[in-house]
């Protein structure tokens, strides 16, 4: 049921659906949707290393109650919500906790396969503002991978508390796509994430994905040779020296994906079809 | 001194040199944190002494004793005496 919320933290129902998590940011464009998005336009996906606050997220943005505490590894399966921002619908899917898209284990397969074949519109990578450094190995193998991406850059809080200011102007750069500052659990920020959100969902020219440069003239024509091989068979592919490195590895779940087609889900999405799934 | 992380003793500091091992679970402890210059800190055992929590860049990580084996440190000088 969609809750509008006419005053940040009072609405009725969305109010109570998360008594614990903070207010509606922006109430004025934010509309909880609980489990169900209706009809939803974009697909939001919020993936980090486990315990940065993914699940906080969701909770403020859909009014539903996941399961958050403060220990890794809770969230063990995709849970999905929705809300709308701005009279679009989104839905949006929270993962287990990832180091990384190219090593990983069960729960982190989860998150691994929608990242890499879920097609999300905006894929919004949680990261702990004290623990950058473990941080943002996944945030640049997400960006390898697309250029639609939000830094969240959460519990900004606790790095307050711990004398640790980030330069997000900087990193913002550096990326090349938007960070922005959260403390998801006092509601601090959401407004700037939707907003950020909505920017990357509706671009028409995102940033390109990051490509993976190295100086080995021998890996670089075997990557070269490969890309353009996977190129010819899945046309629409962003990413085609990301998927010809990750075969030279001998990655078992792209081969699986280039042998069975799935790799095709990779290219880049189209709402049009988002809208009919959702149909 | 130089040794293996599976010979860190439990409470004990280092520093990674660098990982003796190929493929996936090279792989695996890069995407953990453990690549050259991390500071480790052995934290928990498990009762049978396998498998080993360590602290890596903030975060709490489990080896094995077979992927711990092919992590070479170098101890913290103020643990070396013990
Ligand atoms: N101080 C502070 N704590 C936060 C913030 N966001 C989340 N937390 C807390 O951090 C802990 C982890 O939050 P979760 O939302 O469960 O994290 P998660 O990323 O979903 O964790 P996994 O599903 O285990 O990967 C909880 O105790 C939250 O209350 C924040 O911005 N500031
Ligand atoms: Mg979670």
């Amino acid at each position: 049921m969609a809750t509008p919320l006419p005053t940040p933290g009072v609405g009725p129902g969305a109010g109570e659906a998360c008594a614990s998590c903070a207010l509606a940011p922006d109430a004025a464009r934010l509309a909880r949707l609980g489990l169900d998005p209706g009809r939803y336009s974009y697909v939001v996906a919020l993936a980090g290393n486990p315990n940065t606050g993914k699940s906080t997220v969701f909770n403020a943005l859909t009014g539903l109650r996941q399961h958050v505490g403060n220990w890794a590894g809770k969230t063990v399966a995709r849970a999905e919500g929705g809300f709308s921002y701005g009279g679009v619908g989104y839905r949006i899917v929270d993962l287990p906790g990832t180091y990384s898209l190219l090593s990983t284990s069960a729960d982190e397969d989860v998150a691994r396969d929608v990242l890499l074949f879920g097609r999300p519109d905006v894929t919004v990578v949680v990261v702990d503002a004290t623990r950058l450094e473990r941080n943002l190995p996944l945030v640049l193998q997400v960006r390898q991978i697309t250029g639609r991406v939000v830094v969240a850059l959460n519990l900004v809080d606790e790095a307050r508390r711990h004398g640790i200011t980030v330069d997000v102007r900087h990193l913002t750069r550096e990326l090349g796509v938007p960070v922005v500052a959260t403390a998801a659990r006092r509601g601090e920020g959401l407004s700037d994430l939707l907003a950020a959100i909505e920017q990357v969902a509706t671009a028409d020219d995102p940033p390109a994905p990051l490509r993976l440069t190295h100086h080995d003239p021998e890996l670089e024509r075997a990557v070269s040779a490969l890309a353009q091989q996977v190129a010819a068979r899945f046309p629409s592919l962003p990413n085609t020296r990301w998927v010809a490195l990750r075969l030279l590895e001998g990655d078992p779940g792209i081969e699986a994906a280039v042998r069975d087609g799935t790799l095709g889900d990779l290219a880049a999405p189209t709402t049009d079809t988002a809208a009919e799934a959702a149909g | 001194m130089v040794m293996t992380l599976d010979e860190l003793p439990r409470g004990d500091r280092a520093v990674v040199t660098g990982l003796e091992i190929r493929g996936g679970a090279r792989r695996r402890l890069m995407d953990l944190g453990l690549l050259p210059g991390a500071a480790v800190h052995a934290e928990l055992t498990s009762p049978l002494g396998d498998p080993t929590a360590y602290e890596v860049r903030g975060a709490l990580v489990v080896l094995r004793r077979d992927q711990a084996r092919a992590v070479h440190v170098e101890a913290h000088p103020d643990d070396e005496d013990r």
